[in-house]
């Protein structure tokens, strides 16, 4: 598998940057599962915050080789400028330890979360080695921007509609949560 | 103007945001918008009733669907034009050489409704197209009259009644909005709008019923309305999930109703869809076990129990079963003989909400039962075949109905707010001859008074209907003798109230007076109504008439095309049959008559007690009130088949029964003995003790997994997941 | 490229979040692991999505909406807790013990 993603294949117009992609890809990928590891096992919280702004924007570059290039400007704005921001608000507001901490974690569980987490990654890994073990990416939309507002705003109005409506129940519900009284 | 009838409804939704923007600064401070909007809605109904009248029904070759456009309806034209084909081919099957035009159904002399379609896109999702659209055909027709034209005299009316109310504004803007949503409703072409106007009916009459909401006793009842009224929206929701995917993905009522009645739709499901809907017509149209909220829902002002109960909200059930008839006709198979859901409570109800109108000191609530019965009535003919019927009494009802509920509004606004007859009224005949009138005709309509009135002819159809006596459609006996005592009793109570408001000595306290033209005005209307109503369709037995007198409204209303069970499917009407209306009619002024000579005959010993000690007079005059319903249900009724039956089960209880009972006890006895001994003691106390050990020590053990903390749950959650997974994976990969 | 290259990646980010959720004792932590998750859930639906139409992004795109209202509340919630119990352990909150 490793070799067929580094092999030089006959350039098919979709897949002239089939190499420098999977190098950025690689790149990519090893940044984004050291940063996760820290967001979980880093006793500084805020160093967590920023480790998982390094995870988070890995995601926005996967969805640019996967030219999602909306899905990738989507995820720079609303994770990374607003969810994060979220995030370090609430990490003030609750008064958390600001420099190292040792208590962060959950000693007595970290046997279980590892063994959860073992567990899941061999049924998920197998389960997509076996299934698709050598499927390729043939990408087919030249513009995908265009067909995603087309998608949005025709086929998918009612559900648009509906998460709509549920932000709104979102925001109501936690300035009720939240307020003061 | 049938293909801009939406205007219709469209005129009282924008009267009710004008109230409520600009309401009080108009002139009367609110009503202004709402009389204007629906006057202009009655006069553009009236406009299209004659369009439908003046309508062309001759046969032309797509099926009378020749204004329906595709876009709207597409299941209906392919089995309309599947059917053309199966008759062509049929004929020439048979040698005969006609030529195609003749063979299209007029060999017959079939007319067709030629129902008038219009609908705009609504929404897509996915592939599918929504549409939403009116429709205008006979029966829609019917409905926009009788809605606009209640609903206009309630108006009038309510611009008196509800005069200098803290709220009038607010109750003319939902007055209006209730009207609006009613006439969505009915012209609503897609089952998906008929829930929206079914639910906008229902928070109309939820605002309405709690207007006023101070008192505590009258929100209640809204609440209850409206939460009776969810219960059954679960079944319309649900019914109409089913016919969507079972129809092939279509909600207009015309490719439903086509598809339904050429069999496409398995019966299975259509059964299924139907025992759901009747879900929803229980809760809507107050049928027996979900009724309760109709005698509750008189907490609001009269005039909005008179709109609920004569033209709006209630009959939206009776409608909706009407509008998907073939649904119901081929899900229940009605016109076997063979009893169905459908028959059996509107049969229940019809007699069950009969009797408790007997036990009402107070006249709405009676009136209420009273409607309850009724709509009984209309569920039990559509459960028996008998559309045209169902129909034409919903048509009737509406006239009669409406003018006893402004009636007792009369009533109640002479005797300050009092709805209580048994107390607060009585000998009010000489005060106020205009209002007693008017509610002896509407009354005498409801029993059924013969030839005359209105409810005689359609409820006397509703009786032929159920086949007792001609075989139209199956027979169903239960439902004839649960109708016929349902029409006794009606007509007893009626006369009760009429009794208790208009004759005896004047009850209450003050000084009675007729109320003023604009209440009175609306009831001389409506009585006129109750009575001339029924002749628009005269049966036909009375052949001496000319043929254009005869079943105008079946001919008007009734659907004809591949949408209908009428289609080719030997669906019958009852004819009018002489014997049953004379023992229709006997059994009314039977009830009639009863009832009056019990409150004539002992009003004078009453009087006398009353008169001696007032407080004493008062407590008895209710004590033995409840005295003569005791005897008129237990001696009269139930008594002489009582009386011998009791004391025949005596004679058995005390020879046969005791007998085998002391028997069975010795020997019950002597076992027991023998299984204590023997048996209980060691294996079963063994065995049970064992099984608590047991228990207790699993519990035990599980009990250190309830931690309450979220995170030991969520490490078992995944891992529970991951194994389960992993079986899956290695069970389908193997 | 091969389609599984964006699923592993997927499936590791994914059981990382998993052991964040069990481990982490700050509930601003939990909820971040969260995201890790649902981010993990993102990068698969577009990958599936790249062969096959557009829906994947569609739904990426409520994902991402449905997650800015869950760290929206989840933080309202949290803020909460801190408010009554002046800390954020979630392994504190065990009241459903019973």
């Amino acid at each position: 598998m490793i070799a067929s993603l580094f092999a030089a294949q006959a350039c098919a117009p979709s897949e002239c940057f089939a190499v420098p992609a999977n190098i950025a890809f690689g790149i990519c990928a090893l940044l984004m599962i050291g940063a996760a590891i820290k967001v979980v096992t880093e006793t500084n919280i805020v160093h967590a915050a920023l480790y998982l702004v390094v995870v988070l924007a890995g995601v926005g570059v996967n969805y640019l080789i996967l030219q999602a290039e909306f899905l990738a400007v989507t995820q720079f704005l609303v994770y990374i400028g607003a969810i994060i921001v979220l995030f370090l608000f609430g990490i003030m507001l609750t008064r958390a330890p600001m420099g190292r901490s040792d208590d962060l974690d959950n000693a007595k569980l970290r046997p279980a979360g590892i063994g959860a987490a073992v567990m899941l990654l061999v049924v998920l890994g197998g389960a997509l080695l076996s299934s698709f073990g050598e499927t390729h990416l043939v990408f087919s939309t030249a513009n995908s921007t265009t067909a995603l507002s087309d998608a949005v705003f025709n086929q998918y109005l009612i559900p648009f509609e509906v998460v709509s409506v549920m932000l709104l129940a979102a925001l109501i519900g936690a300035i009720v949560l939240a307020r003061r009284d | 103007m049938a293909d801009k009838v939406w205007i219709i409804p469209a005129l009282p939704a924008l009267s009710f945001l004008l109230t409520l923007a600009f309401g009080k600064r108009t002139p009367g401070k609110g009503h202004f918008f709402g009389l204007a909007a629906v006057g202009i809605a009655f006069v553009l109904s009236l406009v299209t009733a004659g369009q439908w009248l003046a309508r062309d029904t001759a046969h032309d070759a797509v099926g009378g669907l020749d204004d329906v456009p595709a876009q709207c309806a597409t299941a209906v034209h392919s089995v309309a034009e599947e059917e053309a084909g199966a008759a062509h081919e049929a004929t020439s099957n048979h040698g005969a050489s006609r030529p195609t035009v003749a063979a299209e159904g007029e060999g017959e002399g079939e007319h067709f409704t030629r129902p008038v379609v219009r609908c705009v896109d609504w929404f897509t999702s996915g592939d599918v197209k929504f549409t939403a659209g009116t429709i205008v055909d006979g029966q829609s027709v019917m409905m926009l009259v009788v809605v606009t034209l209640i609903s206009l005299l309630v108006h009038v009316f309510s611009t008196d009644y509800v005069h200098g109310d803290r709220r009038y504004t607010h109750y003319f803007a939902f007055l209006s909005l209730f009207t609006a949503s009613m006439l969505f409703f009915v012209l609503s072409d897609n089952l998906l709008q008929m829930i929206v106007g079914w639910e906008l009916v229902g928070v109309c009459s939820f605002a309405l019923i709690g207007h006023w909401w101070e008192e505590k006793p009258n929100s209640d009842a809204a609440l209850k309305a409206f939460l009776t009224n969810r219960v059954g929206d679960m079944g319309l929701l649900v019914g109409a999930v089913i016919l969507f995917f079972a129809g092939g993905q279509r909600f207009h009522v015309l490719d439903i109703n086509a598809l339904a009645n050429s069999g496409k739709i398995s019966h299975t499901l259509l059964l299924i869809a139907s025992c759901c809907l009747i879900a929803a017509v229980m809760s809507k149209s107050g049928q027996f076990i979900l009724h309760t909220w109709l005698p509750d829902a008189m907490a609001g002002p009269t005039p909005v129990s008179a709109l609920i109960h004569a033209a709006t909200m209630v009959v939206a059930g009776i409608y909706m079963v009407a509008r998907l008839y073939p649904v119901f006709f081929h899900g229940l198979s009605i016109g076997g003989s063979s009893i169905n859901l459908l028959a059996v409570v509107g049969s229940v109800t019809g007699l069950f909400g009969a009797l408790l109108g007997f036990v009402q000191s107070d006249i709405k609530k009676t009136l209420a039962y009273s409607t309850v019965s009724q709509l009984g009535f209309m569920v039990a003919a559509l459960g028996v075949g008998a559309w045209t019927a169902a129909m034409f009494h919903l048509f009737t009802h509406a006239f009669f109905k409406a003018c006893l509920f402004l009636g007792a509004g009369s009533l109640s606004h002479a005797c300050h707010h009092s709805f209580n007859m048994v107390d607060d009224m009585g000998g009010l005949r000489k005060i106020m001859p205009k209002t007693f009138a008017t509610y002896v005709i509407a009354m005498l309509s409801l029993a059924g008074f013969p030839l005359v009135t209105a409810g005689f002819w359609s409820k006397d159809e509703i009786l032929a209907g159920t086949g007792g006596m001609n075989d139209a459609n199956g027979t169903y006996y239960f439902v004839l003798v649960m109708l016929l005592l349902g029409a006794f009793c009606t007509a007893a109570y009626m006369t009760r109230t009429v009794w208790y408001a208009f004759f005896g000595e004047f009850r209450g306290h003050g000084h009675p007076h007729e109320s003023g033209p604009r209440i009175t005005i609306p009831l001389i209307v409506l009585s006129v109504l109750a009575v001339v109503a029924g002749f628009v369709n005269l049966p036909e037995y009375f052949s001496f008439l000319p043929e254009s007198a005869l079943l105008r409204f079946e001919h008007a209303i009734e659907p004809v095309g591949v949408f209908f069970p009428g289609h080719g499917q030997g669906f019958t009407h009852a004819g009018f049959n002489p014997v049953l209306a004379t023992i229709a009619t006997l059994i009314g002024f039977a009830g009639i008559g009863l009832t009056w000579a019990f409150y004539t005959g002992k009003l004078k010993v009453l009087e006398g007690l009353a008169g001696r000690n007032k407080l004493a007079g008062l407590g008895k005059r209710i004590l033995v009130n409840k005295y003569y319903l005791d005897w008129l249900y237990t001696d009269v009724i139930t008594g002489f088949v009582k009386g011998p039956l009791a004391r025949a089960t005596y004679w058995v209880n005390q020879n046969v029964l005791d007998g085998i009972v002391n028997g069975a006890g010795k020997g019950a006895v002597g076992t027991g003995r023998w299984v204590y001994d023997k048996i209980d003691q060691t294996v079963v106390d063994g065995s049970v003790n064992g099984i608590a050990g047991l228990a207790g020590a699993t519990g035990g053990g599980l009990r250190k997994a309830q931690s309450g903390r979220v995170q030991e749950y969520a490490a078992l959650f995944f891992a529970a997941a991951a194994l389960l997974a992993g079986v899956i994976v290695v069970a389908v990969g193997s | 490229m091969l389609l599984n290259q964006f699923l592993l990646l997927a499936a590791i980010l994914f059981s990382i979040g998993v052991y964040g959720v069990i481990v982490r004792r700050n509930g601003v932590l939990v909820l971040m692991s969260i995201e890790l998750i649902l981010n993990a859930v993102n990068i698969n639906l577009v990958a599936f999505g790249a062969n096959s139409g557009i829906a994947g992004q569609v739904f990426a795109l409520f994902v991402i909406a449905v997650a800015a209202a869950e760290v929206g509340v989840g933080l309202a919630i949290v803020l909460l807790i801190y408010r009554n119990r002046r800390s954020v352990d979630i392994d504190q909150l065990d009241e459903l013990k019973g």
